[in-house]
């Protein structure tokens, strides 16, 4: 089936206008009569929970932590990005749109990226009138920093800690409308099921994790607002409650997945330490400002970074790129990383690591700067490495951190299961191939301020009000359905702990289907995938019982997920047959390592449709058509 | 980096099945811990053999690992989040004990914090006291531009020193008087010194300290033990800016 | 009324009252050192009672400060235990001081000795009183002074209630400028360091009278 993104026609500056005038509305009075179900409560999901909550919608919101502040949007550190050209340096809604097409490798919906960047602008002032404490200059204005994959400076932020900022404006909004009483609040409530009556989305089961119950919510909307995947990986950067299970069980009941093999490789995480580690931990992005990539020339240079004379340095990002020099996207930097250990030349324990040297900016701008700009991710570093970066150079490797990804969505953020819209990360939509930092902030609170709060009217306006009613035999056949999913789980009482099978599962997915993959790696993985989800149902132990609270139950359900899930992943990985972006099938690369794209056969997103676990997913199309930017190989030398 | 040598280490864990339920220490040995292994992972381990033996393993809160999400909590021998400077419990990493330490961990303790299991509280009336006024009432869309109201770097700095808070509760555990009184601060320091949260600062100030005391918190006695407990560091000097902001309410 | 229920309302009124106190307990220190000079106390005391007004409108303050401050630091106290039921199997408190943990037994206590020391030398129903007149036939109260102080029990009693005055004040001044709301990170420190000292003073002007009396340097 050739899918349809409904984006509109006309020149591109125009097209969120125009469909902004062509969309239904609700009335007022009205909208009080419509449920709408939010799960998640990141910046998304707390940004649309809110907004929709304003409008007069009833809203019911979902986390599963144990209060919305603490969604993991809330640990991106460096910045969300905007087209404000504060410094006049050349910046436009264009450039943003632009670079944005341009960083995801041309695989994203020209339409999408550049209402993002149109409504970029009134995330900034949305969020300065929350009082989030972007950093200013001594005048009183906004200030920028540079971020990857950019030549401009519009990423605003708030010390390291900008995700922690927006998501706590987010949430005081949020907070502010339960108060009002036009949302409630569900924390520690994790989504297990989606219910579709009609083939349309009608409500959620969950269950309670503090008492166990499961129960079914039944709304007029569903939004999923529940984050990536990349936990696939075991070892990310992502917080040890994200998953794809949300998500994969509206999959499994007939939404699309779209291109689940773009996942995006962090350039400068912390190393592993040992095996007994749970997760990896970022340094920003923006330390990429004023630090230089370097390994020693020589392979297996074992030396203190202290005693490698300058000229036996490489610092390898300034020589491949010279003009993006350490601030090259994501993705290239990474697979640079990759490359230089690969070659014998890592640094560190296990030679898995290259230096982040902030010797010369030291030397320039002095420590005192360094420290106002990057003092905390310093102090998080020694918290961890027990190493002073102000003394010695950082070791930095890279770590799964964000999936491109996500269900299929068209230009109104819904999937192809009428009802079901998706937000944030948890959608496909932006980024393409490749996401540019200071993006996901962006794309969060622009999909749930200034998108969701239009186009699901669009969806209302055609439906009546409480259409499908708690007593459906729809909601009771999904609590049963959950119910006997858990009761197996349950159980098994194998030998294995859910965190070895997780583990197995990671390593087979960073070995096979990592920063690197090949036709035969992801078949390799393929054949093996299945083999550990079959060991898991039969000798998985989980402890405790379903009635109470037990993390390893909810583990248990989430590491099931990952193991069908794993399965798409590499799939896709295996079905697209070139390189772009965070994609690197080594087949597919340039004399000098770059990847090489095949436009001809995969400019287009890869939607994949459930058909049962142990069967092959059926593929759709979505064409992607570029009218305002050339499809051009992706430079930044 | 890298040690050889691990430790085993005596814990002493606050095991408690649900809030109605009586609680008692339970003894566990931890063996072959890495120095370089976080607290929580250390614990992770416990807990997988626990989970070999059939026991139930010991629940405790945590997400981020990264020291943000203000999800984990425990009091390690006495201190929120094991007393180390501007750290949290996930943060915490086992190079600061020595072989041998004996160890107690214990949830926060307090009565606006119910029990859920072992080392899990509720901390729902955090949430609450947010909900009391902790905001701007800003509508979505329709705000000035970002730059329209200027707000000098000290402005700026000094919101975001309160802001910083993590919201884990570090503060209640650590005060002798059970007092969110430095949570509470913080939101109202940020938002009153900000223009954009200026024209609700006396509405704010004497909504959230009421839905303070409603949640049974107890009250301030400037002993500064949140300070010290707190993973962030927030400074007593937003309790000062509280009451200043009450004092002024009072008079409007 | 929130000034009467809040939570920052009663501090900030436990705050005003205590340090109304404190006031009263500079003057009274100051009035009492006059005993260091010869026949001073008993000119002291003359030119004080000749002003009645001043005196009962002094107490009168003095009464109802002293009222809303056990008051309100006692049911402040009830709550902050009721918050805190539970303790921690390992103590570790890092900035809280004696004083700060004391400050309701200390309360208690100091309100016992002002009731002893009313009765002793305001009403004078102690049976150790000596009643008279000096040579100028004022009231002698620098000869029942020193007669009470050289009972060293007395004397003792007296140095301790200062002792607990001074855990009291320790505490209670410095906590005065935070509650409020005088106070940011630069003058915490300083204004804890001057709460000290001044408490340290007073404990020190007060405990030397019946010290010096009871070793015999301050002779009736």
């Amino acid at each position: 089936m050739i899918l349809d993104g409904k984006c509109p026609t006309g020149p591109i500056e125009k097209t969120w206008d125009k469909h902004r005038f062509d969309m239904k509305l609700v009335n007022p009075a009205n909208k009080r009569k419509y449920k709408i179900l939010v799960v998640g409560t990141g910046l998304a999901g707390g940004a649309a929970a809110a907004s929709l909550g304003e409008l007069g919608y009833n809203v019911e919101a979902f986390c599963y932590q144990d209060s919305p502040r603490r969604a993991h949007s809330i640990a991106a550190q460096g910045g969300i990005n905007a087209a404000k050209n504060y410094p006049n340096d050349g910046d436009s809604i264009y450039r943003l749109f632009y670079d944005t097409i341009k960083g995801g490798d041309f695989r994203a919906r020209e339409a999408d990226v550049w209402r993002l960047a149109q409504v970029s602008n009134n995330i900034i002032d949305q969020c300065v009138a929350q009082g989030v404490p972007f950093a200013r200059d001594y005048a009183g204005y906004l200030d920028n920093r540079s971020f990857g994959g950019a030549q401009v400076s519009r990423t605003f932020y708030a010390r390291g800690q900008t995700g922690q900022q927006l998501l706590l404006g987010a949430y005081s909004a949020l907070a502010r409308q339960i108060k009002a009483g036009t949302v409630k609040m569900f924390p520690r409530t994790e989504m297990l099921d989606l219910v579709v009556v009609d083939g349309e989305a009608k409500g959620i089961t969950v269950r309670d994790m503090v008492t166990g119950e499961i129960r079914t919510h039944v709304g007029d909307a569903v939004v999923l607002c529940t984050g990536g995947y990349v936990n696939v990986f075991y070892l990310s950067t992502n917080a040890m409650g994200c998953s794809v299970t949300a998500a994969w069980k509206a999959h499994r009941k007939g939404a699309f997945f779209a291109n689940p093999c773009y996942t995006q490789i962090h350039p400068t995480c912390i190393p592993q330490h040992g095996d007994k580690q749970s997760k990896l931990t970022l340094m920003s992005e923006s330390l990429r400002n004023d630090g230089r990539c370097w390994v020693p020339k020589n392979k297996g240079d074992k030396r203190a970074p202290g005693e490698v004379p300058e000229e036996e340095r490489d610092y390898y990002l300034e020589r491949k790129y010279p003009s993006f020099g350490n601030l090259a996207p994501r993705d290239i930097a990474s697979r640079a990383a990759k490359e230089q250990c690969d070659d014998d030349r890592g640094v560190g324990p296990g030679g898995r690591g290259v230096y982040l040297d902030f010797a010369a900016s030291i030397k320039r701008l002095g420590e005192d700067t360094i420290r106002e700009r990057y003092g905390n991710l310093f102090e998080m570093y020694e918290k961890i490495t027990d190493e002073n970066a102000y003394k010695v150079p950082m070791r930095i490797y890279p770590a799964p951190h964000y999936s491109m990804g996500g269900l299929w969505v068209d230009y109104n953020c819904e999937s192809n299961v009428p009802g079901l819209f998706v937000l944030g990360e948890a959608n496909f939509s932006v980024h393409g191939a490749n996401r540019l930092g200071a993006s996901a902030l962006m794309q969060g609170l622009a999909d749930g301020y200034f998108v969701i709060p239009y186009t699901i009217a669009n969806y209302l306006a055609k439906t009546a009000p409480g259409k499908v009613k708690a007593d459906n035999p729809e909601c009771k056949k999904s609590v049963e359905d959950v119910n006997n999913n858990l009761k197996k789980l349950m159980s098994i009482n194998g030998k294995k702990t859910v965190s070895e099978f997780h583990r197995e599962l990671g390593k087979i997915m960073w070995e096979n289907v990592g920063m690197a993959r090949s036709e035969q790696s992801c078949k390799e993985a393929l054949k093996k995938i299945p083999e550990i989800r079959e060991e898991f149902w039969k000798n998985v132990k989980v402890a405790g019982s379903g009635a109470e609270f037990n993390q390893q139950l909810e583990n248990a359900n989430r590491v099931a997920d990952f193991l069908e899930f794993a399965e798409l992943l590499t799939r896709d990985a295996l079905y697209r047959n070139e390189s772009c972006g965070g994609h690197f099938r080594v087949e597919h690369q340039m004399p000098d390592g770059e990847a090489k794209r095949d436009d001809e056969k995969f400019c287009h997103a890869a939607a994949w449709e459930f058909k049962g676990v142990n069967a092959e997913p059926e593929l759709h199309i979505e064409p992607l058509k570029f009218e305002n930017v050339h499809l051009a190989i992706r430079s930044y030398k | 980096m890298s040690h050889d040598k691990t430790m085993t280490l005596t814990l002493h864990v606050w095991r408690q099945k649900g809030p109605k339920e009586p609680g008692k220490f339970e003894t566990y040995e931890a063996k072959e811990v890495s120095p370089d292994q976080s607290f929580l992972e250390m614990l992770d381990e416990v807990n997988e053999d626990l989970i070999k033996a059939g026991k139930d393993p010991i629940a405790f809160d945590h997400d981020c690992r990264e020291g943000i999400c203000g999800m984990c909590s425990q009091v390690i021998n006495g201190a929120p989040h094991g007393g180390m400077e501007r750290t949290t419990v996930c943060q915490l990493h086992m190079r600061m004990f020595k072989d041998g330490d004996t160890i107690y961990i214990e949830p926060w303790r307090a009565r606006a914090f119910p029990i859920v299991k072992d080392l899990v509280v509720d901390r729902g009336a955090l949430d609450k006291i947010i909900q009391a006024g902790g905001y701007t009432s800003a509508h979505t869309g329709g705000v000035a531009d970002g730059n329209a109201i200027l707000v000098p770097k000290e402005v700026a700095d000094y919101a975001m020193d309160a802001a910083e808070c993590i919201g884990c509760g570090a503060c209640v555990a650590g005060c002798p008087n059970g007092s969110a009184m430095l949570f509470t601060s913080a939101k109202v320091s940020q938002l009153a010194v900000l223009p954009q949260g200026e024209a609700e600062a006396a509405r704010r100030v004497c909504a959230m300290t009421e839905e303070l005391k409603a949640q049974g918190f107890g009250n301030c006695t400037n002993h500064y033990e949140c300070q010290a407990s707190c993973p962030k560091g927030i400074d007593v000097k937003f309790i000062a800016k509280l009451n200043r902001e009450y004092l002024k309410a009072l008079c409007k | 009324m929130q000034l009467l229920t809040s939570s920052v309302g009663r501090k900030v009124l436990m705050a005003i009252t205590g340090q109304l106190m404190v006031l009263f307990v500079i003057i009274h220190m100051l009035g009492n050192s006059s005993i260091f000079i010869p026949g001073g106390i008993n000119a002291y005391a003359e030119h004080l009672h000749a002003l009645p007004p001043l005196v009962w409108g002094f107490r009168l303050v003095m009464l109802v400060a002293v009222a809303i401050h056990i008051l309100f630091g006692v049911q402040l106290s009830l709550e902050n235990r009721a918050a805190n039921a539970e303790t921690y199997a390992v103590k570790n408190l890092k900035r809280a001081t004696l004083g700060s943990q004391s400050m309701l037994y200390t309360g208690l206590l100091l309100l016992a000795f002002i009731g002893y020391h009313l009765l002793q030398f305001t009403i004078r129903v102690t049976p150790d009183i000596v009643a008279g007149v000096d040579a100028q036939g004022r009231f002698d109260v620098f000869a029942m002074v020193t007669n009470s102080f050289s009972h060293g029990i007395i004397a003792f009693v007296y140095i301790a209630a200062m002792v607990v005055l001074f855990l009291h004040l320790s505490h209670g001044i410095q906590s005065f400028f935070q509650t409020m709301g005088w106070n940011n990170n630069k003058t915490l420190p300083v204004i804890g360091k001057i709460g000290t000292v001044a408490a340290v003073v007073l404990l020190l002007g007060y405990a030397s009278i019946p010290l010096f009396i009871v070793s015999g340097i301050l002779k009736g």
